[in-house]
Formats: C-alpha cells, sequence, structure tokens
C-alpha cells in the first residue's frame, strides 16, 4: 500500500480539482435526470425490500415503508440502487489503481478498534435516523439541493456541520 | 433542451445505465480525493484536514455556476430540475442527528460506501448502522410523522426565502468559499499535524 503514516503521504487528489471534477458531475447529472445525486436512497430501498420480504403484511400497513412498495415490483428496482451499485465500483477501481484496498478497521491509535467499531455504529444509526426526518443525507439534501439553491439544502448543510463543530469537542478523543 | 431524460430526450430505458455510469463517477471522484478515510474526514472538525470543506464547496460553486450558465444559455431550464423541498424542521433536526453521527462515525452514507468498496470494516458497521437508523425511522413513523410532514415550505430556493437575485446570490457565496479556503489552510498550518494511514 502507498501509504507512509509517519509523512499522509496518501496518494490523493488535490481537492480543488476533486471538488471541480464533482461539480461538472453534479452538472451532467441534473442535466440527464433532471435530479441531484444520492446515496442514502439505496439503503432506504434495501432496508424497505427486507422487511417486504420478511414480514410483508407489516410493510404493507406500515405508513412509511408502504409508500416505497408498489405490486409487481421490488423496491430495488429504482435509479439509486443502480447509481449505488457504480459508488461501489468506482470507489474499487479508484482504490485499486492507488493500491488502497485491503481489510482493516481504521482507527486513531488512542482508540482500540473495537471503540471505533462502537461509535461507527451509533454514528450510522443517528445518520440513519436523520437522513430520512430531512429527507436526504449529505449528497441528496446538503450537495444536490445546494446546487439548485434549494432553502431546505441548505439548511440541512449548515445543521450538519454546525452541529459537528458543536458537539466535535466531546468525540475528540477518537480523533485527535 | 435538458433535463434529457424527463424530457424524453434519451428514452428512460437508459436510465439504469446512465444511474450505474453516473455512480462510478461519483465514487471514483469521492475515493480519489481521500473521503474514504474516516479520519481525513473527520480533519474538518478538528482543523488538522480540510478536504471536506473544500471538495464540498467546491463542488456546490462550480455546480451551481454551471447550471446558472446552462439555464442562461438554453440548454437546460432550470425550473424544470427537482428542488430538494423544504421541511424546515425536519431539515434542521435531521441535520442536527447527521451531525452528530457523522462526529460519531467519522462518514457520511455516500463516503461510507466508498471505504466499503476498499474493504474498510469500520465503514461497514456504519452502514450497518445506517440500515438499522432507518429500520426504527421506519418503524417508529407515527411518531417523526408530524416532522415529518410538517412545516412545508414547497420546493423553494433561496431566491423565494430571501427575494435575491441568483446572480449576486453565487457571487457573494463564492467570494465567501474563497476566503474560507485562505482561513482553513492558515488555521490548517497552526494545528497540531495529525499522522494516520
Amino acid at each position: 500500500m502507498k501509504i507512509d503514516s509517519l509523512k499522509n503521504k496518501h496518494i490523493y487528489w488535490n481537492p480543488y480539482f476533486g471538488g471541480f471534477l464533482l461539480g461538472i458531475l453534479i452538472i451532467f447529472t441534473f442535466y440527464i435526470t433532471g435530479r441531484g445525486l444520492g446515496a442514502t436512497g439505496a439503503m432506504k430501498s434495501t432496508v424497505v425490500d427486507i422487511v417486504d420480504k420478511v414480514a410483508p403484511t407489516h410493510a404493507e400497513q406500515n405508513a412509511y415503508y408502504s409508500k416505497f412498495i408498489e405490486k409487481d415490483e421490488s423496491p430495488l428496482n429504482n435509479w439509486l440502487v443502480f447509481e449505488t451499485i457504480g459508488i461501489l465500483l468506482g470507489a474499487f477501481i479508484s482504490g485499486s489503481l492507488a493500491g488502497r484496498i485491503g481489510w482493516r478497521t481504521q482507527h486513531s491509535p488512542k482508540i482500540t478498534a473495537r471503540r471505533r467499531l462502537v461509535f461507527a455504529l451509533a454514528g450510522g444509526i443517528l445518520f440513519g435516523l436523520g437522513s430520512q426526518i430531512a429527507r436526504g443525507c449529505t449528497s441528496g439534501a446538503a450537495l444536490s439541493g445546494m446546487a439548485v439553491l434549494s432553502t431546505g439544502g441548505f439548511i440541512t448543510m449548515l445543521s450538519i456541520f454546525g452541529t459537528g463543530y458543536i458537539v466535535a469537542y466531546f468525540f475528540r478523543k477518537n480523533w485527535i | 433542451m435538458g433535463p434529457l431524460i424527463p424530457n424524453g430526450v434519451i428514452p428512460g430505458e437508459w436510465s439504469y445505465i446512465i444511474a450505474l455510469i453516473i455512480g462510478l463517477a461519483f465514487g471514483y471522484i469521492l475515493e480519489a480525493s481521500g473521503f474514504s478515510s474516516s479520519r481525513k474526514l473527520a480533519g474538518v472538525f478538528y482543523g488538522y484536514d480540510f478536504v471536506v470543506l473544500k471538495v464540498f464547496f467546491t463542488a456546490a460553486i462550480v455546480s451551481v455556476i454551471g447550471l446558472l450558465y446552462m439555464d442562461y444559455l438554453g440548454y437546460v431550464d432550470i425550473s424544470h430540475l427537482y428542488v430538494h423541498p423544504t421541511y424546515l424542521w425536519g431539515a434542521i433536526i435531521g441535520g442536527v442527528i447527521m451531525g452528530v453521527g457523522f462526529v460519531s462515525g467519522g462518514f457520511c452514507p455516500g463516503t461510507s460506501l466508498c471505504a466499503v468498496a476498499i474493504g474498510k470494516i469500520d465503514a461497514m458497521v456504519f452502514v450497518g448502522g445506517i440500515l438499522i437508523g432507518i429500520f426504527i425511522f421506519s418503524e417508529l413513523y407515527q411518531y417523526f410523522e408530524p416532522l415529518y410532514d410538517g412545516y412545508f415550505y414547497g420546493n423553494i430556493t433561496l431566491m423565494d426565502s430571501f427575494d435575491i437575485s441568483p446572480y449576486w446570490f453565487v457571487f457573494i457565496f463564492t467570494i465567501i468559499a474563497i476566503i474560507s479556503f485562505v482561513v482553513v489552510d492558515i488555521i490548517r498550518k497552526k494545528r497540531k499535524t495529525i499522522f494516520y494511514n
């Protein structure tokens, strides 16, 4: 792996270059599809699909799942699911070319891998919950929302990062 | 004239192939920019790495300027684009919960997918957590529904909310972003360097 832990020599792109390409991609996505990018949408479809398979009557009676269940069509037949498969492929290609592939738990040397995983799980649960309440995550609500100057997109962006800075102090041991 | 699929210029059958290609580019850009590393991402909250802010703001500015230009030149009708709806308190409270999740987990959903793709176990646990979080929300939907469906202001933009010209707004927004790029570089140099692998 091309990682020098003493000098942080990760071979990453210049952030402005990455940001520029990401901006072009968002323009392209809106130009072709009329909508933006997303990441949690596919995970929601996965949850709906699992619940629908395991307990179909429960899913139909639940006011939230039933919004996304159509007769004779799997919830996974969805634009965002295919886009998410693409995300995994694209990241895998990039990681392969840079030599970053490998099973590992990344954590600060000051904490154990176990502690890192517990906080990762808690963070995931909160993100899953919050993304449903705000109807989108950093990709779907904040980034794609900001591209079309959506008021809600800006509010969500400010709310995520503002809160991040407020609570960062309490989580500092995990990171610095 | 765009958007191409909703206007029937590209037939709808193509949409899943296009989705795959767009996702591929999205994943590639995020991973290559370093978004598959939670310790790099978390740097934005502690001042040792501002890649999140730089990529995020650059992308937002490029995309909003590009879309305004394409609208001006007649390639795309900006009023036909999907504007993320504004549910005021849902956006605020959802954002607060996600903010805590970001600092605790070190990822957001899109970046966690990139980290899963290169084999990070912490990211797989994070994605598992997201699925649990969505499940909890869905099961308790009746209690969340007033927040989820309430305080609805429509699919409004900042132009509707503040009665400002989009061109002036983007100009000011760009200036703010450039100033922030300079300021965060100064902050980063003053902070202790954090090494991670």
